[in-house]
């Protein structure tokens, strides 16, 4: 238990030094010298194109999230099996390679359904 | 509720020294690498690189450090104030928290004390480590959305496809280190290596390969850096951030290399253990501290690093996703099953 309250002191003196390094530092920099062209946008020099850069963007990963999700949580089914592997034996092995199966089988649906590709015409 | 002076020296104020050497190691380690990095870059393109500060250079990153430092701090007009400004504490937090669990050697008995050379150990702590680490990505999803430049949000966006991608296969190559060792404790992994007297790496050299290639994706290092891709999006998500805000990315950046190259050293090649632990004839390996022979290790994976980022063009995002979804998964499912069959026959 007690190495979970050194992880918990690590978390705390981590913190602490990220932000407060960052408040030390703003205390010794110079001063901002402001002008008004500074706090433009970079954008190669000339004037932002459009007056702010949150527009809508075509996020095409949309599909490979959903997959990437799947994926995910199947990995993380697996930990508790490999560390009792040993103990599980065959029967463990080849409940574990039905459940992968299933898995490849969408994996390869997915595939063929163009869900991993990024230039996939979307509409 | 006893309290004396064993509790306080061995349970608290010994911790506290670890925790703040382990927190200003990755630290001390962003110097060194920033002038390894530069001056190999330098030696592969066959170009001089910094030479004129110390010797060799070598106090190059004093210099830049005092630089950032100083440093006048511009913060773009429309820009998310808070956000902007708590993104490169999230990034260099979690990046540094992760070390929690590392080993960085083997446990040494100095009289009746055996010091060990990490901050806590537990059960979980490979997967607390990885979870950590993969929330980095989070603070530059914050950097890019808070800098309101087309280039930063961008550089924002890849960034989560860069998650979707390695992570899976990394996923999936630890489970082939967890099969072998039967644990999750770092400790345990390292032991276990001991134990069979060969390091994984032996036995599994494609859960290696794979690994190695994804961990490069997960710190966004080229030919994976396509997040930061300068010759596209600038600087990516950092291009509106100047001074410590930068340096805090930056030493996010370093800090995690050296993060991934220490579990791959953990997983893969023995922690602190000597090479080849059980010959009998190299019994003399055994008096190098763990320490040693882990930095050495590390260090070659952190030019490993340099030596391919001036080897290989940058990969395109669609390139990375083609990569990972269609050759690292299969590859890593594949190694998955085969390591399985292979630790119950023998």
């Amino acid at each position: 238990m007690i190495n979970y309250w050194y992880f918990f002191l690590f978390f705390i003196i981590t913190i602490a030094f990220s932000i407060g390094f960052l408040l030390f530092v703003a205390l010794i920099r110079f001063k901002r010298n402001v002008h008004d062209d500074k706090t433009f946008p970079y954008e190669c020099g000339v004037d932002p194109v459009t007056p702010t850069a949150r527009d809508t963007y075509s996020i095409r990963y949309y599909l490979l999230t959903l997959v990437f999700i799947i994926f995910d949580v199947e990995t993380v089914f697996l930990f508790p099996w490999a560390v009792i592997n040993d103990q599980l034996g065959w029967f463990g092995l080849i409940e574990v390679f039905i459940f992968i199966l299933i898995l490849i089988f969408g994996y390869i649906y997915a595939w063929k359904a163009e869900a991993l590709e990024f230039r996939r015409e979307i509409g | 509720m006893n309290i004396d002076i064993d509790t306080i020296i061995f349970d608290v104020l010994i911790p506290v020294i670890k925790i703040i050497v382990m927190i200003l190691f990755p630290m001390i380690m962003v110097m060194v690498m920033l002038w390894v990095e530069r001056r190999g870059i330098a030696f592969l393109q066959e170009r001089l690189g910094p030479n004129r500060v110390g010797f060799q250079g070598i106090l190059q990153p004093i210099a830049d450090t005092i630089k950032m430092l100083f440093k006048e701090d511009i913060i773009q007009r429309q820009s998310d104030k808070l956000i902007f400004n708590i993104a490169p504490v999230v990034v260099l937090a979690t990046s540094l928290l992760a070390f929690c669990f590392i080993p960085v050697g083997m446990t040494m008995s100095i009289g009746s004390y055996n010091l060990t050379f990490w901050v806590a150990e537990s059960p979980v702590g490979l997967l607390i480590t990885l979870g950590i680490s993969s929330l980095s990505v989070l603070g530059i999803v914050f950097a890019g959305w808070a800098s309101n430049s087309k280039y930063s949000l961008l550089g924002g966006l890849r960034s989560v496809v860069q998650l979707l991608s390695y992570e899976i296969p990394i996923g999936l190559t630890v489970l082939t280190v967890v099969l072998a060792s039967g644990s999750m404790n770092f400790i345990d992994i390292v032991n276990k290596q001991n134990e069979m007297g060969i390091w994984f790496a032996f036995m599994m050299p494609v859960s290696c390969v794979v690994f190695w290639i994804a961990a490069m994706a997960e710190c966004n290092r080229s030919p994976f850096d396509i997040v930061e891709a300068d010759s596209e999006l600038v600087a990516g998500f950092h291009t509106e951030y100047s001074g410590i805000k930068f340096g805090y990315f930056f030493m996010a950046e370093y800090a995690h290399m050296v993060l991934v190259s220490s579990l791959m050293v953990v997983f893969f090649f023995g922690g602190g253990l000597p090479i080849f632990p059980n010959v009998e004839f190299l019994w003399f390996l055994h008096y190098i501290p763990g320490f040693v022979w882990y930095f050495i290790k590390i260090m070659f994976f952190l030019y490993l690093f340099v030596w391919i980022r001036g080897t290989f063009p940058r990969y395109r995002f669609d390139g990375l996703i083609r990569l990972v979804w269609k050759w690292l998964v299969p590859l890593s499912l594949l190694n998955l099953i085969v390591v399985a069959i292979i630790r119950m026959i023998v």
